[in-house]
């Protein structure tokens, strides 16, 4: 038993720095998926037809393909067919950012969606562009309300990021992989991997609470109900 | 009014506190067959909490419940048993949203007295009848109108043959213009001789239905009698300031016929 | 640049295969995982403190760990502690207890928000807790769950791709022995993931037929 807990001892800096790497994978991921994921989500909301339903595709693909094979498609297919020789981290991100990106649309565009309608005629009636508008009305609402689904996007993209053991990025799961076989420990080693990712998971998610309600707007949507007793 | 003078339901020094409230503080009273019991009083005073104490769908601190002479409380025999004996009608009917109004009044029989399916579905339709809704009996809650529900919800009380029946407030969620029609239905109950507890603002319906009122506040019986001593002539303060207010707000809602 | 001699009679065949294997996997984890997570939701909402602190230990620990995590436990590590399964059997069991995890989050929703008076009406005609529970609750909480359950199964079909990872050769994993025998990357996942979105897309049209069909009347 004790040669177990040694084992894990001497094991956590080369796990842990494997949850940097993760860290980097998700942090690099989710702010692409960002990035591309609010104008995607204004487009589908605001934009023409053609626009809106290009997105679409793109969140249909995006979505519909698993991780795994889109990893494999990429990495070692389409990037390479394009000319690009990107690491695995790099290509990891690109890819997970892509497939966010997808995702995250769908949360911004369903919270875009759900401020009210007057917000904008009000807007629009004061004289502000649709453009304005959106910066300064309806995306400032909408990110608030995003918040609980974005935490939801980040504890699976934490969760996918084990996938790119596929590719051979050094993250977590392959470096438990790595050292499992070499001490012929996989238990104790695969049980520690499972706990740093409940804690990044549980973490991230609790950081994410505060976040809310550090930036809550005051007096909006209580959602407990008190629970009725008989 | 009848022969028959059992008594069907005994209440004793119910006692129930909800955190540092203390709800309902000694109730006691009996029901005889056929008699129906009204109950009045201001918000809070644990009207509702009583009824849910005396089916045990809350239970109480201490006190106790007989039917048909049978203890419920501290008994070792399953509570379910004597639910069957006790119909209930909710102020918010609570009719099962998923099932139409016939399968709301037959599941009791199915389920709970494992009645056959054909024969729970003739006396379902029967009892749907005697409630006016035959034609509705195939239409979901959600399509029926708040008196129609109610109704619904009254005969799937009755379809389990209940001893007494237990009526909280069943008109007090309802649009006014619909509040008759159930009335009526609870009328024709007492006059068939159903023994009933009910828990009502109605006045003018305690007045022409009531054998007996009790008047409970802050958890304690303050008045009781016939209704026309205690609507015309109450021996207590309390009676009187309350009975005014109602008055007051509601006027007379329900002509007596 | 699209050999279409190569995707006919090379690559389609062992795609074929695999798919079946695919199937299977998902034909053996749906409906055992969405069983489990109803047990599980059950469990969590109207069991004692043991049972239901149970229930929410194995809910955290299934949806706060990748599910490659749990299929490498389940296929690698268990072994050494005298339990083996076979590549398919493991896959199974990782899908079984991850999808019934995040299934069982959805259905506990859905009960928690039916109204408190159905069960009060339910208990009143004299049913059991139980009975209660299965004629009155779940029928209900069960279509509200629809939408969350349906979104788990699709994933479900995604994620049995990992299979490949613990050594069972379903879909993904019979391309990428294919692409990396003849170095055709590109054409092999594109026509593998051609195959899933055909899959996906079916699976959800059938699922939105499914739960407008189970609608109940008059509730919008």
């Amino acid at each position: 038993m004790t040669e177990n807990f040694l084992l894990v001892y001497q094991s956590l800096p080369y796990l842990l720095k494997g949850s940097i790497i993760t860290l980097e994978l998700i942090g690099g991921a989710l702010a692409l998926g960002l990035i591309m994921g609010i104008p995607m989500a204004i487009g589908q909301v605001y934009g023409n037809k053609y626009v809106a339903n290009l997105i679409s595709f793109y969140v249909w693909f995006f979505r519909g393909l698993p991780v795994l094979v889109l990893l494999f498609l990429f990495y070692f297919g389409l990037f390479l067919l394009l000319g690009f020789n990107l690491t695995a981290l790099t290509a990891a991100i690109l890819v997970l950012g892509f497939r966010s990106a997808a995702y995250q649309s769908q949360i911004f565009r369903g919270s875009i969606q759900s401020v009210d309608e007057g917000q904008m005629m009000a807007a629009r009636s004061l004289g502000m562009t649709k453009f304005k508008a959106i910066w300064y009305i309806i995306l400032p609402q909408a990110l608030r309300i995003s918040i609980p689904g974005w935490s939801n996007e980040y504890s699976i993209i934490l969760k996918d990021s084990a996938v790119t053991y596929a590719i051979g990025l050094l993250e977590i799961i392959t470096r438990g992989n790595f050292i499992a076989t070499r001490t012929y420990q996989p238990l104790p080693i695969f049980l520690t991997c499972a706990a740093i990712f409940l804690i990044l998971t549980y973490g991230g998610v609790k950081l994410l609470n505060i976040l809310e309600k550090k930036v809550k707007i005051p007096g909006y949507g209580s959602y407990s109900n008190g629970g009725k007793e008989y | 009014m009848h022969e028959d003078n059992k008594i069907i339901l005994k209440v004793e020094e119910i006692y129930k506190r909800y955190r540092k409230e203390e709800v309902l503080r000694g109730i006691s009273f009996e029901v005889r067959k056929g008699e129906t019991k009204v109950i009045i009083g201001p918000s809070g005073s644990g009207k509702s909490t009583l009824l849910r104490c005396i089916n045990q769908l809350t239970i109480p601190d201490k006190g106790q419940v007989w039917i048909e002479g049978e203890e419920v409380t501290h008994t070792k025999k399953s509570i379910n048993q004597f639910r069957q004996k006790m119909g209930m009608v909710f102020q918010d009917f609570n009719l099962f949203d998923h099932i139409n109004a016939l399968g709301n009044v037959e599941i009791g029989l199915i389920r709970v007295k494992g009645m056959d399916k054909n024969r729970a579905r003739e006396k379902a339709m029967e009892e749907l009848k005697q409630v006016g809704l035959e034609k509705q009996a195939y239409l979901y809650p959600a399509q029926l109108s708040g008196g129609q529900k109610q109704r619904v919800s009254i005969a799937r009380a009755l379809a389990m043959d209940p001893s007494v029946m237990l009526f909280d407030e069943p008109t007090s969620a309802l649009d006014p213009e619909l509040i008759g029609e159930v009335l009526e239905v609870i009328k024709k109950l007492a006059i068939n001789g159903m023994t009933m507890v009910v828990v009502t603002h109605e006045m003018g319906f305690a007045r022409s239905v009531a054998n007996e009122v009790i008047f409970i506040e802050s958890g304690r019986i303050i008045d009781q009698g016939s209704p026309y001593v205690l609507f015309t002539n109450p021996e207590h303060e309390r009676t009187k300031k309350f009975l005014h207010k109602i008055t007051e707000l509601y006027g007379k809602s329900v002509e007596e016929k | 640049m699209i050999d279409l001699y190569f995707i006919q009679d090379i690559l389609l065949p062992p795609l074929l295969e695999g798919s079946l294997i695919t199937i299977k996997l998902i034909i053996l984890s749906i409906p055992s995982g969405l069983i489990l997570g109803i047990l599980i939701a059950v469990g969590r909402v109207y069991g004692n403190k043991f049972i239901s602190s149970l229930c929410a230990i194995y809910t955290l620990f299934f949806r706060g760990t990748p599910l490659l995590v749990q299929l490498f436990i389940i296929y690698y590590a268990l072994p050494s502690i005298g339990i083996f399964f076979s590549p398919f059997m493991a896959a199974v069991t990782g899908f079984i207890l991850c999808s019934g995890a995040y299934h069982s989050e959805y259905i506990r929703g859905a009960i928690q928000s039916i109204k408190i008076g159905q069960m009060m009406a339910a208990e009143a005609l004299g049913m059991s807790r139980i009975k209660a529970v299965l004629y009155i609750i779940l029928p209900q909480a069960l279509r509200r769950a629809i939408p969350g359950c349906s979104n788990e199964i699709i994933y479900l079909i995604k994620y049995s791709s990992l299979a490949f990872m613990v050594t069972c050769v379903e879909l993904t994993g019979a391309g990428k022995i294919v692409a990396t025998r003849f170095f055709k990357y590109t054409e092999v996942f594109l026509v593998v993931g051609i195959i899933y979105l055909l899959v996906v897309s079916v699976v959800t049209k059938f699922l939105n037929i499914l739960e407008k069909k189970l609608r109940i009347p008059g509730l919008e």
